[in-house]
């Protein structure tokens, strides 16, 4: 196998046979292998070892940032910098600052988890090595793939052909680097 | 490097069995190509171009009605003082309400795991992205200097003012630019893996332009499992944070008015009132659009007469909601003893709008009652008519909360009534033809369906999970 290799590609009809694959790629101490689908199957990334995923918590911080920004905002407007004196009401009526600031909480918390869940997915990335694979473009349709790529610690050529062999997939390639 | 082939590989692709959201005998592929097949395909036929056509004419017209307007001010209207809210206020609030519908199916049905959610909710989504951006259209030309609408914004300029941060308006903006964003951000974020697979099936059928027009806006998705685990964490949140968003957005266009201190606008069962109303048009839209993109492009085994049940039932159940709001103005303008609400009231039943009182009732309150009928929800051309005499009676609802306070405010003097001219009724039309303009173009370019979501559907029902 020569060094431009991305890694091996496996074909699998089914997303039952594809979390088999998944599991047994595992136990051979694959930690990158990379599991696609044309939908989402549950629990699939932890078969393969998962990954970080900081979604959540980039939610709140970017729904605490909109929310406490444009209530600082609104203060700052109606208080410090625009004063206006309203029948003697008070300048800080936070009570007519809520509208405002839980609509731009929700703004922020939505722009923030999908940013996060973008840039952790590394996209927009619009080309990749597995694009080269003709028969890859069934992955969004009906078929289900395996990859086990060369920059897992334990890739080695000859066993990991063997290993997916072993699986009988409908399909097997090398994916170009 | 192909292994012998073996006949006996794990499973054999599973096929759909029959429940009552889909029909059974469906697999991934066949999904997949009848979906992306309406779009690649490009067979629309004469029909598909008919509407395009006339939709063009409208929105045409719509741009003449809108130049005009520009060019000669609100005056062109039939506003004036006392009714300075006319058509304008109440198109927005019926269109605000129209758009609705779309995120309710998609956040509320997700996370209550309703599974008739699947097949509607992309072109719900699609019909409240372009009912929310024609009602944002409706305030601003009413503004008198539209061209200045974005004095809204909170940005430091060189006049050294801040918006009005008490001020309902100010409130509508940020929840009207919110609302159109997340709705936006939720739409497109469920397209991905949707745009990848026209991508990939583009790429198959040769079609190169369409594939890279896809391929740029599917961002390069590829479905790894990992990926997936984040866009369906991401997905879930969203439907968490639109769900509070839906609620707020038609409580505080209501806020317009109960903040208000005309007799019927000032009013606590706002909120919950207008709420309920947009739901109630909300879902009688998703049954005007259903029935005949169905019927168009033969997806009767994906939008199933259980979708179109349900859909009654939710009109039905909404309908009652309405009904209690009308009840409920009605009980409060008596008991309040001021003679102004119990004027306002009474001249509604008997007054010059009337005609436009009673109406209202017999297509929101009345014709829905037939909805208690098995055989009335499962008559698809019924629920059409019902679902038409419903828009319409919203609309006479949103038309009657403007005008029929503001006619008879606490002045008798400055008593005055609000007649329509043909500009309000070209610009109420032609914002319907422009609706249905954009809804032609969607069905045209997008898928109207998730194939993500029905492939996971299939799966579902194959293994008896559903």
């Amino acid at each position: 196998m020569s060094a431009g290799v991305y890694g091996l590609l496996a074909e699998f009809p089914s997303a039952d046979a594809l979390c088999a694959a998944a599991r047994r790629a595992r136990e051979h101490g694959y930690t990158r292998a990379e599991a696609y689908s044309p939908f989402s199957i549950e629990g699939l990334d932890g078969e393969l070892g998962g990954g970080r995923d900081w979604v959540a918590p980039a939610t709140l911080v970017g729904g605490l940032l909109g929310g406490g920004g444009t209530y600082f905002l609104q203060w700052y407007a109606a208080v410090v910098d625009y004063p206006i004196n309203v029948g003697g009401r008070p300048l800080h009526s936070w009570p007519a600052f809520i509208p405002a600031t839980f609509e731009i909480t929700i703004l922020g918390a939505a722009l923030a988890a999908v940013l996060a869940m973008l840039v952790q997915n590394g996209l927009p990335r619009l080309h990749h090595p597995l694009f080269e694979v003709e028969e890859f473009e069934l992955a969004s349709r009906n078929r289900f793939f395996l990859c086990l790529p060369a920059h897992d610690p334990v890739f080695a050529p000859g066993p990991a052909l063997a290993l997916l062999e072993d699986m009988q997939p409908m399909l097997l390639r090398e994916v170009p680097g | 490097m192909n292994p012998p082939p073996s006949p006996d590989t794990a499973a054999r692709p599973p096929r759909s069995r029959a429940i009552p959201e889909l029909r059974a005998g469906w697999g991934y592929a066949d999904v997949s190509d009848k979906i992306a097949g309406i779009v690649l395909s490009g067979r629309f036929g004469w029909k598909w171009w008919t509407a395009f056509l006339l939709a063009c004419g409208g929105v045409l017209a719509l741009l003449v009605a809108v130049s005009w307007l520009l060019v000669k001010g609100i005056g062109i209207w039939g506003v004036d003082i006392p009714v300075a809210w006319g058509f304008a206020i109440g198109n927005f609030v019926w269109w605000i309400g129209i758009g609705h519908a779309g995120t309710f199916i998609s956040a509320v049905l997700l996370l209550l795991r309703q599974r008739w959610r699947t097949s509607i909710n992309r072109f719900a989504e699609a019909m409240t992205l372009f009912a929310a951006s024609i009602a944002g259209i409706f305030p601003i030309l009413h503004l008198g200097r539209p061209w200045f609408f974005y004095w809204l914004v909170p940005y430091p300029n060189i006049m050294n003012v801040w918006p009005q941060w008490r001020s309902p308006l100010v409130w509508d903006f940020f929840a009207i630019a919110t609302y159109l964003s997340v709705s936006l951000l939720f739409w497109y974020v469920g397209l991905i893996p949707d745009l990848a697979t026209l991508r990939d099936r583009a790429g198959v059928r040769g079609q190169r332009g369409a594939q890279v027009a896809y391929g740029l806006l599917a961002l390069g998705w590829r479905g790894e499992a990992r990926h997936w685990a984040r866009f369906e964490r991401a997905y879930l949140l969203l439907a968490g944070l639109a769900t509070p968003l839906v609620v707020s957005v038609h409580t505080i266009v209501s806020l317009d008015f109960a903040v208000g201190n005309t007799p019927g606008y000032h009013s606590t069962i706002f909120p919950p009132y207008f709420v309920a109303g947009a739901l109630f048009s909300g879902f009688a839209m998703v049954l005007t659009l259903a029935i005949p993109l169905r019927a168009a492009f033969g997806l009767q085994d994906f939008i199933t007469g259980r979708h179109l049940a349900n859909a009654a039932k939710v009109l039905l159940a909404t309908s009652w909601m309405v009904g209690y709001g009308y009840l409920s103005e009605i009980f409060t303008a008596f008991y309040s003893g001021d003679r102004y609400e119990i004027y306002m009231t009474v001249n509604r039943w008997t007054g010059p709008y009337a005609p436009v009182y009673w109406s209202m009732l017999a297509c929101n309150i009345l014709l829905p009652q037939l909805l208690w009928w098995r055989r009335l929800r499962q008559s698809v051309p019924a629920l059409f008519v019902l679902s038409l005499a419903i828009n319409v009676g919203m609309w006479m609802e949103r038309f009657l909360i403007v005008v029929s306070s503001l006619h008879r405010d606490y002045l008798p003097s400055a008593w005055g009534m609000f007649y329509p001219t043909l500009w309000d009724w070209i610009t109420l039309f032609g914002s319907i033809a422009l609706f249905v303009w954009l809804f032609l173009l969607f069905v045209r370019f997008l898928p109207l369906i998730s194939m993500a979501e029905m492939r996971e559907l299939v799966r579902d029902s194959a293994k008896g999970k559903a």
